[in-house]
């Protein structure tokens, strides 16, 4: 009898996404919301398996699949993460009537495949798990199907991410090829004894996976497709966009780096760094010159992406545990940023500039504040969560004796200031041209307050996430 | 009654006003007329919790006093932990000296969003306080940058008409230089696996370290004080700050600069220290002479009394590097002079900008005639400006040239033709302003201080000439933190050199 423990969360995820679809389908009337609620009732059950399960390191299906306390935590984010973007989009899909039972659904799948790409120990389940979150996300992109945008941004995101999934379909074929195995533990202990002494056909594979991952998570210079996406996709799937699946992306950009590849540091990390810098440098630079605030978020986070990247470039315990900080504070005040996004509508039109933020702090001054706390946060300001989630990352960038690259990285950060800076000058000191639609709804508004809270209040208590952080990517190294 | 966490009361008692203001519910006028009240009410309070701090201190040790410690990080070594010493003990009551006052100046002149400009100053006080109370790297640096969100807020919305401009780069200057304090403190950590401040100040860094430990601090701190050529924010930010603004920014958070470089370049990194005096000397002899020559030329008032200010700390950067014992001392009490001195020279701009509305010099005149009151107040802190003896501003200026004499003549002499200068653009400004014929037709109806301004004025006339008169009582408890710092640094270079003649 195989242990299918260790996979229940997924198994159940995947028997209650088929579930409610079938449930969709034989209910008359409309149930977008009645299904979106219990699919975020899915999720918290498959939160509360990951939460139960043991801490120690288990692998299921033949090796294929495994758990330890490194996916658990990034499992937790990503289930967290997609709880809240769909409980943001309802509202939404009513607003817009584009609402359709299967949005929850195929987000639920979508998720499904984040869980498998973060347990994935095996460059076939890697696939499998990347194509079928790829797949979902296609969709959901192009859900808006009657806005030309919508659709546009989804052919372009499927053509784009398939050329990505080609790249590192053709990578690990090499690394098949010259390596001989697809399994992470028998590739580590491959190039365990090999000092970097390996052949250039593996580091070839290794730079096609590298690229076909950092198209997922939008690294310089695989971005491109990112702020047209995020422009034109329904506002909810970009929120969604900006957290879940980049998460889930980077923690197996993580796991494949430093798991089979991780005695190969040398050969990788210039390549890592490369690519950090370009997106900390475009994120920052590029994101000053736009207006609408979506593609403002799209820059962004190739920015954030790029503050994390360091944590993977230094490649050790400290990097990791600065990028599963970073990314745990970066999810949330994404999220809380979306809201406020998502509540820009003017007589019931949503509207999507910066400037209709002016004046934002005199109509709606709690919704003004919470996004400055954002913004100020996202800036790396002290005493905002944000500042922590550098700290880290820096700390182990200097630990690692990356100074140079620690150096570009807070100068970019002062860069980045000025374009957060903008939004808050537009929101506080800019004068009310007209004003956003009230009320922004019961759920939009505690996701907001809550995010707001644990961005405030994270300086005091910053202890418990810094040591299951710890932990996590300790897990990860354990061997 | 020791016993009692009052440094951690004095930090977060403004932050629960802040707390409190932000329930207020109501009409405009309640909500503004509470939150005055319950502003000025958090602010009186902290400042006479601050006091205890004052009586409790013993100034016979120079070890920190009234620590506060809890665990934060565990497991990295970084705790929240607060303390003072006599160095930073009047920074700490400078800061819950003004803010009581600035909220006072501001209860007529800010009408718009008064809960707001309330909920700001609060929040910039505990950033203030924590900030020159905190034992911790970590804890000083999330207060020091914390200090901007306020500020650039204050700044932005309630300033003049350039305001986001100077909003913008006061942000941006500081913040660009801060974020290297940070790599830097990450290095420090790196080596001494803690951020607490006692134990790195025990800690000897390698000499090549220091040298870039040192510019990294200095490169946050120098924008701060600011220094010469990094300096320009700071007539942007004052002129376009309101008056309260104008009063912390010249009052307190100049001396953060100032502060760090005594608490943290000066006693953990002597070698970078002393390697880089000549350049601080260098720098700081441009800003007292060019500064003040700037400043001559103005037609703001704002603007002058801005770039006196950075003359002024060019003397206390001046007398910081001549690291003798009056030289710092003097550095010390300068800064405190000079936090109430051109505070109150603003709060004397903003009397009459309340009432004209513009700070153009050559837009006033004959004042004397209908403001007797104001023409007094404004003298006696022009004078101490200037550094007049019996006022608080000669005794600085008096320390640090006598400590620099000592070291250095030259810069003792560029430094003394910088008093010079001082006395010719005050004087030059007080007579434009408050002397000759009233003859513009707007001013004939002009009013004297009210009552509520008096308030405001009176205590700061009372510090200025107890400064000035009897600075015994500000001087000793500074003197043992201050000659300790002074031994501990000459040590750690003559121990060097011991070591470098015995490899020889």
């Amino acid at each position: 009898m195989p242990n299918f423990l260790p996979a229940l969360p997924e198994i159940f995820i995947a028997l209650a996404g088929l579930a409610l679809l079938l449930m969709g389908v034989f209910q008359k009337k409309d149930s977008t919301t009645s299904i979106g609620w219990l699919s975020v009732g899915v999720l918290a059950v498959a939160a509360l398996l990951v939460w139960t399960a043991g801490v120690g390191k288990a692998t299921a299906f033949d090796g294929l699949f495994v758990v330890d306390r490194f996916a658990g935590f990034v499992k937790l984010m990503v289930l967290l993460a997609s709880g809240l973007t769909i409980v943001m989009s309802l509202s939404f899909l009513e607003k817009e009537q584009i609402g359709r039972f299967e949005y929850p659904v195929v987000t639920l799948f979508a998720t499904l495949g984040m869980l498998m790409m973060v347990s994935a120990n095996n460059f076939m389940s890697l696939y499998l798990g990347l194509e079928l979150q790829s797949l979902a996300l296609y969709v959901l992109a192009a859900y808006q199907r009657d806005s030309l945008r919508s659709t546009e941004s989804g052919l372009k995101y499927f053509v784009l991410g398939s050329l990505a999934s080609g790249l590192l379909l053709y990578g690990i074929t090499l690394i098949y090829g010259f390596a001989g195995s697809t399994s992470f533990t028998s590739l580590a202990r491959v190039f365990a004894g090999t000092h970097g002494e390996i052949h250039a056909g593996v580091i070839t594979g290794i730079v096609f996976v590298l690229a076909g991952l950092a198209f997922k998570i939008s690294a310089v210079p695989f971005h491109m497709w990112t702020p047209d996406v995020y422009e034109g996709a329904p506002t909810p799937v970009t929120a969604f966009f900006s957290v879940a699946p980049k998460i889930a992306a980077f923690a197996l950009l993580v796991r494949v780096m430093v798991g089979p590849f991780g005695d190969l540091v040398a050969q990788w990390q210039q390549v890592v760094v490369f690519i950090s810098i370009g997106s900390m440098v475009l994120g920052s630079f590029a994101a000053i010159v736009q207006t609408n605030i979506k593609r403002l978020m799209a820059y962004s986070s190739i920015g954030h992406v790029g503050y994390a990247l360091i944590g993977l470039a230094v490649g050790n315990e400290a990097g990791v545990r600065g990028v599963l900080i970073y990314f745990a504070i970066y999810m949330i005040m994404n999220i809380g940023s979306f809201t406020i996004i998502l509540s820009m509508r003017q007589k019931g039109r949503l509207v999507e500039n910066i400037d209709d933020l002016a004046g934002l702090s005199k109509t709606h001054p709690m919704m003004a504040f919470a996004m400055a706390v954002f913004m100020f946060s996202m800036a790396g300001i002290p005493p905002l969560a944000g500042f922590w989630g550098k700290f880290y990352v820096f700390m182990a960038a200097i630990e690692g004796g990356m100074v140079t690259l620690a150096v570009i990285g807070v100068l970019t950060s002062v860069v980045g200031a000025f374009y957060y800076l903008r939004i808050i000058k537009v929101m506080y000191f800019d004068e009310v041209v007209e004003a956003f639609d009230k009320p922004i709804g019961g759920a939009m508004a505690s996701i907001m307050g809550l995010s707001t809270l644990f961005i405030l209040v994270f300086s005091f208590v910053p202890a418990p996430l810094v040591a299951s952080a710890q932990a996590a990517a300790a897990s990860l190294f354990a061997g | 009654m020791t016993d009692w966490p009052l440094l951690t009361i004095t930090t977060f008692l403004p932050l629960v006003g802040a707390l409190f203001i932000l329930t207020i519910r109501g009409d405009a006028p309640v909500v503004a007329r509470n939150a005055r009240n319950v502003a000025l009410l958090t602010s009186v309070a902290t400042f006479l919790v601050s006091l205890l701090i004052w009586a409790n201190f013993d100034s016979s040790t120079a070890a920190f006093q009234m620590v506060d410690k809890a665990t934060w990080l565990p497991g990295f070594n970084i705790a929240y932990h607060l303390g003072v010493d006599g160095i930073s003990l009047f920074f700490v009551l400078l800061s819950t000296f003004l803010t009581p006052l600035c909220i006072l100046a501001s209860w007529e002149s800010i009408e718009k969003r008064v809960k707001e400009y309330m909920i700001s100053f609060l929040i910039l006080e505990t950033m203030m306080v924590g900030m020159f109370a905190a034992l911790d790297l970590v804890l000083f640096y999330i207060f020091f940058e914390g200090v901007l969100i306020p500020m650039f807020i204050i700044i932005g919305v309630w300033g003049g008409p350039r305001r986001v401009y100077a909003a913008f780069k006061f942000f941006l200057y500081t913040l660009a230089g801060s974020v290297l304090l940070l790599l830097a403190l990450l290095a420090m950590y790196f080596v001494a696996g803690t951020t607490d401040i006692p134990s790195l100040m025990a800690q000897q860094f390698p000499r090549d370290m220091q040298l870039w430990l040192w510019l990294a601090f200095f490169a946050s701190f120098a924008v701060k004080v600011p220094m010469w050529p990094v300096h320009t924010w700071l007539p942007d930010a004052h002129v376009e700050a309101p008056t309260a603004g104008s009063v912390i920014l010249a009052g307190v958070l100049l001396k953060m600069g100032g502060y760090g470089f005594l608490r943290f370049s000066i006693p953990m990194f002597p070698f970078g220290s002393e390697f880089f005096t000549p350049l601080v000397y260098t720098l700081s002899v441009v800003a007292v002479i060019y500064t003040s020559l700037v400043a001559l030329v103005q037609d703001d008032m704002k603007k002058l009394i801005a770039y006196s200010s950075v003359a002024h700390m060019g003397f206390v950067t001046i007398g910081m590097f001549a690291l003798t014992v009056q030289g710092v001392e003097g550095a010390v009490f300068q800064m405190l002079s000079h936090g109430i001195v051109s505070g109150a020279l603003f709060l004397c701009v903003g009397v009459v900008y309340d009432r004209m509305h513009t700070r153009e010099i050559a837009r006033y005149g004959g004042l004397v005639t209908r403001m007797p009151k104001y023409a007094f107040v404004f003298m006696v802190f022009m004078l101490a400006s200037v550094g007049l003896p019996g006022t608080s501003g000669f005794v600085g200026e008096f320390l640090v040239l006598l400590g620099v004499f000592q070291v250095n003549t030259w810069v003792a002499f560029f430094a003394a033709t910088g008093l010079i200068l001082g006395a010719t653009y005050m004087l030059y400004l007080y007579r434009r302003v408050v002397f000759g014929k009233l003859t513009r037709e707007e001013l004939k109806s002009i009013l004297d201080l009210s009552p509520r301004e008096v308030a405001v004025f009176a205590p700061l006339l009372v510090l200025v000439f107890w400064m000035g008169v009897y600075p015994t009582t500000f001087l000793e408890p500074m003197h043992v933190s201050i000659a300790n710092l002074i031994d501990k640094y000459e040590l750690a270079l003559s121990a060097a050199k011991d070591l470098a003649v015995a490899a020889r």
